[in-house]
């Protein structure tokens, strides 16, 4: 049986008094889409000047929905302007086709499109409205998170011990390799750029008082918070939010299992304890970095280094850096589990939710780390 | 014989199969041809020596218990699961020996219908349609409109389907979206993968009729695994079943009824399949 025929669909024009007979050959299916479409337009303008029109498909090797449905199409449209048309064909399974494709109106519904200013306006309304639904939420969902953790505290039997330590694992453990390089990496250049610019002044050995207070107070929390919104905010996200899609958080409401406590406290916990942790691997991290730098570069010897590290930094620039882990922890947990409970059913949600997710944590972290050295400065610790 | 179209519309079919019993004039031939098939995971040996003939213009209902492999085997014709052994001719070609252009163009004879729709969740229902023709057809853009609400319209669904998401759509209406798709290039052989499970009798029944209708119109040939005794009855030509590895009986229903295979008695002796039995007698 002949199939995905190359035989090109062809019209044969009969001209006879009036009345015009067209007989088709070659194959009428799609892949000869474009050259169809042309006959049917050559066909339309002839048949358009006579009052009868005969299509004879029997010659037709192969007629598919798509052959079928454009030479019913143009028998509809002739016949809606007065003229006649027939289509005849020999084979039997043409007639089923056409009749197939005849009962079914393809007009295509008209798309609503809105243009101009009022379009504007409504999606400047919409983006507020959502603006105060995203605070609402925010904040119940945090009332919720107290409630849940509050509940987890004084029932000792509904603490998750596992996951939590599976957690810590997954952050923590697994986390910190590569935010010892990357603290490493950023104390080397910092310690490189502030030798190369002391030296004009003759002060290189400033670097110490440099990189010791930039890395414990800022630059280790920083850069593990950011690391730790892009890689565990970004997997909170997906896993709940894949299991929101496939009603896996229905299935655990209708076990009385509150979804919060399952699933949200033991992973703001975990990243909670892992935080602070790995704030510290990276303080001292960047510190290493920046003592080789200073060793190679600067010139400082690694017992120089320390003994003014030791003059220098008192235990509450360390402090500092450490107090703000915490609530950095709770700020990506939450974000992070807001944005997996606001997936919707389809894969691309989830792409723009984890995208959301990250986002917004690593801009709250950002904006909660300013908000904290405001707070350090006017109780001048 | 001068047919005007628009005056029959119960036409005989050339390769259409009146009767279950499978008795066609013309000589079955089959499409699909596989031969000591084996596959297997690992260890996990999921078949071996495995036989099928699938006829055109058939619709073949395959059967078996839940994780004996028959969306394996569906997967393994179309390539998307590797064979250990064995040869698997499709349209008198062997698909080993098919590559690039050819595999291509073998697969667009190709239309599946995967158990959970699979449809683009990013896409509209017109949309995922499409995809096929955007890919493989040159189509103008109001003939590809056309054609995306031809295709929705010969599964049974409303115009106004044709702009949700996918996931506003109920069960029934997805497996219907998810044929419209395998539809979309008039493939010749369908693969529908529990075209049935998740919906109610009523819906099933219609989606039965529909593969009735579309095998008829567009000649195709359907390969059905399904569970539902309901289909196997009404929409089957044929059934295989499948157990120890392999293809332990296929034929029409008789032939399934007839067989001492502790596992097909159990299948078509139980209560469900009685009952089904008794009311086809008590109707005919």
């Amino acid at each position: 049986m002949a199939s995905l025929d190359t035989a090109e669909p062809q019209a044969v024009f009969h001209d006879d008094a009036g009345s015009l007979a067209i007989e088709l050959t070659g194959s009428w299916s799609a892949e000869r889409a474009p050259r169809i479409e042309e006959l049917i337009a050559e066909m339309g303008e002839r048949i358009a000047s006579v009052s009868r029109a005969t299509l004879d498909l029997s010659a037709i090797i192969r007629l598919d929905t798509l052959g079928a449905y454009v030479l019913n199409r143009l028998k509809n449209q002739r016949e809606a302007a007065g003229g006649s048309v027939e289509l005849v064909s020999r084979r039997p399974e043409h007639a089923v086709l056409l009749a197939e494709v005849n009962i079914h109106d393809c007009s295509v519904p008209p798309t609503v499109h809105h243009f101009g200013i009022v379009s504007v306006l409504v999606n400047i309304g919409e983006a507020m409205v959502r603006f105060g639904r995203d605070m609402v939420g925010g904040a119940m969902f945090l009332g919720e998170v107290v409630v849940g953790s509050v509940s987890v505290m004084f029932g000792p039997r509904k603490f998750r011990g596992p996951p939590l330590v599976n957690q810590i694992e997954l952050i923590a453990f697994n986390g910190a390799p590569i935010i010892m390089l990357i603290s490493f990496l950023v104390g080397c250049i910092v310690a490189q750029q502030g030798i190369f610019q002391l030296q004009q002044f003759g002060a290189s050995a400033f670097v110490v008082n440099l990189t010791g207070i930039l890395i414990l107070r800022e630059l280790g929390v920083l850069l593990t918070s950011i690391m730790i919104a892009g890689r565990s905010g970004s997997a909170f996200t997906a896993e709940i939010g894949s299991m929101k899609m496939r009603e896996e958080i229905d299935a655990l409401r209708v076990m009385g299992l509150d979804p919060i406590e399952v699933l949200v406290v033991p992973r703001i916990l975990a990243l909670i304890i892992s935080l602070p942790i790995l704030t510290f691997i990276s303080s001292m991290a960047g510190l290493a970095g920046a003592a080789l730098v200073s060793w190679l570069y600067g010139g400082i010897g690694i017992d120089t280094f320390l003994a003014r590290l030791q003059s220098v930094i008192t235990w509450k620039h360390f402090a500092v850096g450490l107090i703000k882990a915490p609530f950095m922890a709770f700020v990506i947990g939450l974000i992070a589990s807001i944005e997996g409970l606001a997936v919707q059913g389809s894969a691309e949600s989830l792409g723009r939710q984890v995208t959301a997710s990250v986002v917004k944590a690593i801009f709250m972290v950002i904006l909660v780390d300013g908000l904290f050295a405001m707070f350090f400065a006017s109780i001048e610790f | 014989m001068s047919a005007n179209w628009s005056q029959s519309s119960g036409y005989p079919l050339l390769h259409g199969v009146a009767e279950p019993s499978g008795s066609n004039q013309d000589a079955p031939e089959p499409v699909i041809k596989v031969r000591n098939l084996k596959v297997a995971f690992g260890d996990k040996v999921i078949m071996d020596g495995l036989d099928l003939d699938v006829m055109r213009g058939e619709i073949l209902g395959f059967v078996g218990g839940s994780g004996t492999g028959k969306s394996v085997l569906t997967r393994t014709i179309l390539g998307l699961v590797r064979k250990q052994r064995g040869t698997i001719e499709v349209f008198g070609e062997n698909v080993d020996d098919l590559e690039g252009a050819a595999r291509r163009t073998l697969e667009r004879r190709f239309g599946v219908m995967f158990q959970h729709g699979a449809l683009f969740s990013a896409l509209s229902v017109k949309q995922n349609i499409q995809v096929p023709m955007r890919e493989y057809l040159k189509l103008s853009p109001a003939l590809l409109d056309e054609m995306a609400m031809l295709k929705l319209e010969m599964v049974g669904l409303r115009p106004d389907a044709a702009d949700k998401a996918p996931s506003e759509l109920s069960g029934g209406m997805i497996k219907r979206a998810a044929l419209a798709r395998a539809l979309a290039l008039d493939p010749e052989i369908v693969f529908l993968d529990e075209p049935t499970s998740g919906l109610d009798p009523i819906g099933a029944a219609e989606f039965d009729q529909l593969i009735m209708t579309l095998k008829e119109t567009l000649g195709l040939t359907v390969f059905m695994v399904t569970h539902d005794l309901d289909s196997l009855y009404s929409a089957c030509d044929r059934i295989a079943a499948l157990a120890d590895k392999r293809v332990i009986a296929v034929g029409p229903l008789a032939t399934m009824l007839a067989s001492d295979h502790p596992w097909l008695k159990a299948y078509f002796g139980g209560e469900r399949a009685q009952a089904r039995l008794t009311a086809d007698l008590r109707r005919s």
